[in-house]
């Protein structure tokens, strides 16, 4: 009996000492684009991702696991997206997470990713509704979604009004690109348009978007207060150079951060200034602590990706922090389940759940500043709805506003109502109390 | 010698008529289909299937939809992506909206959609014909582009104009796993390429080529080209509608109208042609070409440049894939400009003289 169990532990632990010894690496898969329309501000992204997972190498990995990692180029093409999200998978034993970096592949990583178990990231983007983990299980829009961009920019609004009571009859127009990510601000918009009174008018732009005469037109026209820009890559600048033709004052234009970056702006030079956008938590951080050491690790040791100067721009830091909220996804899950080990996908998404960023942690990854703390629940996948407002003044992105927090009781309500439809779609029923612990 | 016909005599009309005459391509052919259901499942990585194999396979049904009517009739369409996404949106409304509704009869009402729909936009084809027919069916991209966009109907009034499917499954068994989807696509694809060929052996499928080869000459026979040319962009859209529900039912899962523009048009008119105009067998080669070849290239390149020792940027690979791809496109038409399937055929003439070529 003895010699049963001493064989039986010796095999135990030969087993996990060849697994100790085989996969010491954890997989993160890389959807970018850095062609097609979309890549001059789809390139500053990647680089950014890219050069934060360098970082974490040479800052020593996580727990001593070393992060791998490979690029698929998508175009921001749907069905590109799809293929390239399953040749990466499996590969190296397993995605950790998935950030596909675009709303329609988004949609359509979202009905295979529970199959597969691996957790989609979409910092900032994707659906809107998603926020709801009862009902989204693996989807993480942490940090905020397009319904906190819309409600930040009317509150911004409302506050340079002096309250909400004098939009009351007031012209807002929204500009956005014909996609579902164009039209996902929509719903809050109409939300906030009952409740304070002021007149909603939607303009498509067909994508890309280099096509707005007529668009510009109709704004001629109407002579709106305000215009919402959800425009992406070439249609952004397009807008603007549209809007200085008009003579829309930029003062009254505001993007959502997808339309809030230095490339942008940079052709449209002075006709840009006062230009206002949105931006999830953070904006153009050359200053900070975690930029100084990408720059001093990674590019220093010329293992940098992209050009130097553009590190710190607002699309460079959206890559950045995207990388690093997963990453500090996987390192919440090996503090349940093990440090210095490997995570699987289901375990990410425990960490992903059971986010808790401090500002102090935050101040030792070198974002204080950059962000506020995030901590997200079963129930709430996003974590915050902080944003802030920050205008071109013609050489570089200025901060303009405070804090803004999207006001929970217009979000909260919507979100549930289009989850709950979402579910009852697909015949899901919302998770358990017992299932969050899973 | 292997490829001969000697000694195979045909005794009835009926032996005489079959679509493969020669012993050797039935066996062919039967080994090819009984592999494709059996083998492949067992040999396939996950991988191979969800991203190579079922597009390959939804892709090749699409062309030999387009290829109907491109190819047989000769009526050049530049609508075939509307007509796939009224399949789609077609098939999508009916399972939603009708409770209980069965996948593979909603999948079929989808494609009565894109005939319906695909007759109205064929009606112009009985003035104009050629590029000028071509252009006319653009418009029928540019109305279903707008259509699914603004007509929120369409979409069950979901907030982003995006929809979503899952849960698919036939006789409570689960359209889930890469194995059943493939197998799935794969019936449909092998069903109606022999409906496909067996209509353009009979008498409305001759009409059709009489159509396309002189449609003065075939009046004049008293071939009715109204009913030559409806038929065939009823048939063709039918396909090609059924083909759009399973790319995005299967293949995608969640969709949007942008999935169907006028880029997928043009892809499955590069496939009928660089296929083979007018050969079922040539939609197959010509969907392999387009679907398959990128991603091939894609993951190629990367091991290439590895063994010299460079590494290729991701956006240096996917140009690479473009100047590659379009040099191969030009070489293939240049060298065949029939298309693959006539490369096929003329490698089959020499095998049947082999070794002995006169």
């Amino acid at each position: 009996m003895k010699l049963l169990k001493v064989v039986v532990a010796a095999a135990l632990a030969a087993s996990i000492g060849s697994v100790w010894a085989q996969a010491k690496e954890q997989f993160i898969p890389v959807l970018s684009y850095r062609t097609g329309a979309y890549a001059p501000n789809g390139t500053p992204w990647a680089n950014g991702f890219v050069d934060y997972l360098k970082l974490v190498n040479a800052r020593g990995g996580l727990n001593g696991v070393k992060l791998s990692f490979e690029e698929c180029e998508t175009g921001y093409d749907t069905a590109r997206s799809v293929e390239c999200y399953e040749r990466l998978k499996g590969k190296n034993g397993g995605a950790s997470f998935v950030q596909p970096l675009s709303t329609g592949a988004t949609f359509a990583i979202t009905e295979k990713a529970p199959g597969d178990k691996i957790p989609l990231l979409s910092i900032g983007y994707g659906r809107s509704e998603s926020a709801d983990g009862t009902v989204f299980k693996w989807n993480f829009p942490i940090a905020g979604t397009y319904w906190v961009a819309a409600d930040a920019i009317m509150q911004a609004i409302a506050k340079k009004e002096g309250g909400w009571d004098k939009l009351r009859g007031k012209k807002v127009t929204l500009v956005y690109h014909d996609s579902p990510y164009g039209k996902e601000p929509i719903p809050l918009l109409q939300e906030r348009a009952g409740m304070h009174g002021f007149q909603l008018s939607l303009l498509p732009v067909a994508p890309p978007g280099v096509e707005q005469k007529a668009t510009w037109l109709q704004i001629r026209q109407n002579r709106p207060d305000y215009v919402l820009l959800w425009g992406w890559g070439v249609m952004n600048s397009t807008a603007l150079k549209e809007a200085v033709a008009t003579g829309f004052p930029r003062d009254k234009m505001y993007g959502v951060w997808w339309s809030g970056a230095e490339p942008d702006v940079k052709d449209v030079g002075d006709g840009a200034k006062g230009y206002n956008a949105v931006t999830m938590q953070h904006g153009a951080e050359p200053q900070s602590k975690v930029v100084k050491e990408i720059l001093e690790k990674v590019h220093g040791k010329g293992q940098g990706t992209g050009p130097k100067d553009e590190v710190g721009q607002v699309l460079y830091m959206r890559g950045a922090m995207s990388a690093m909220l997963g990453v500090e996804g996987i390192r919440s899950a090996q503090e349940r389940y093990g440090k210095g080990k490997v995570m699987t996908g289901e375990q990410v998404r425990w960490g992903m759940e059971n986010l808790n960023l401090t500002q102090a942690k935050l101040d030792a990854l070198g974002f204080g500043g950059v962000m506020r703390p995030i901590s997200t629940s079963c129930v709430d996948h996003m974590g915050a709805a902080w944003a802030r407002i920050h205008t071109w003044d013609g050489g570089k992105w200025q901060f303009t506003s405070d804090w803004l927090q999207a006001d929970e009781q217009v979000i909260k309500p919507l979100i549930r109502t289009t989850a709950a439809k979402y579910a009852q779609e697909k015949k899901l029923t919302a998770r358990t109390p017992a299932d969050c612990q899973s | 010698m292997i490829y001969r016909e000697n000694g195979q005599f045909k005794t009835s009309y009926r032996a005489d008529q079959q679509i493969f005459p020669i012993l050797q391509d039935r066996w062919v052919i039967a080994a090819f289909i009984l592999a494709s259901f059996i083998l492949v499942p067992m040999l396939a990585s996950d991988y191979m299937f969800r991203a190579i194999l079922i597009p390959f396979v939804i892709m090749s049904l699409a062309a030999l939809g387009v290829n109907i009517l491109v190819g047989y009739c000769g009526q050049i369409s530049l609508g075939s992506g509307a007509f796939m996404a009224v399949g789609a949106y077609g098939a999508y409304n009916i399972i939603m909206r009708i409770d209980g509704m069965p996948l593979v009869p909603a999948i079929l009402l989808g494609g009565l959609c894109a005939t319906v729909f695909g007759m109205i936009f064929g009606l112009p084809s009985l003035r104009v014909k050629g590029l000028y027919l071509a252009v006319a069916t653009l418009a029928a991209q540019f109305f279903a582009d707008w259509m699914f966009l603004r007509i929120k109907w369409f979409t069950l009034n979901t907030p982003s104009g995006s929809v979503a499917i899952s849960n698919l499954q036939v006789f409570g068994f689960p359209i889930e796993s890469a194995h059943a989807k493939y197998v799935f696509c794969l019936a449909f694809l092998v069903v109606m390429a022999l409906l496909a060929k067996n209509l353009v052996r009979s008498a409305i499928g001759r009409e059709w080529m009489a159509i396309r080869d002189m449609d003065v000459a075939a009046a004049v026979i008293g071939i009715r080209p109204m009913y030559a040319k409806l038929t065939a962009f009823a048939v063709s859209s039918f396909i090609v509608g059924v083909s759009g529900a399973l790319w995005a039912f299967v293949y995608l899962g969640a969709w949007e109208p942008a999935a169907f523009s006028v880029d997928m048009s043009f892809r499955l008119l590069f496939m009928v042609i660089i296929g083979g105009m007018g050969s079922i067998v040539g939609s197959f080669y010509g969907a392999a070409f387009i679907t398959v070849l990128p991603i091939f290239l894609s993951q190629a390149l990367p091991a290439v440049g590895a063994a010299f020792g460079v590494t290729i940027s991701t956006a240096g690979i996917t140009h690479a894939e473009f100047m590659i791809f379009g040099a191969l496109i030009v070489w293939f038409l240049i060298v065949e400009p029939h298309g693959l399937a006539k490369l096929w055929s003329i490698g089959k003439q020499k095998l049947r003289l082999w070794p002995f070529p006169h």
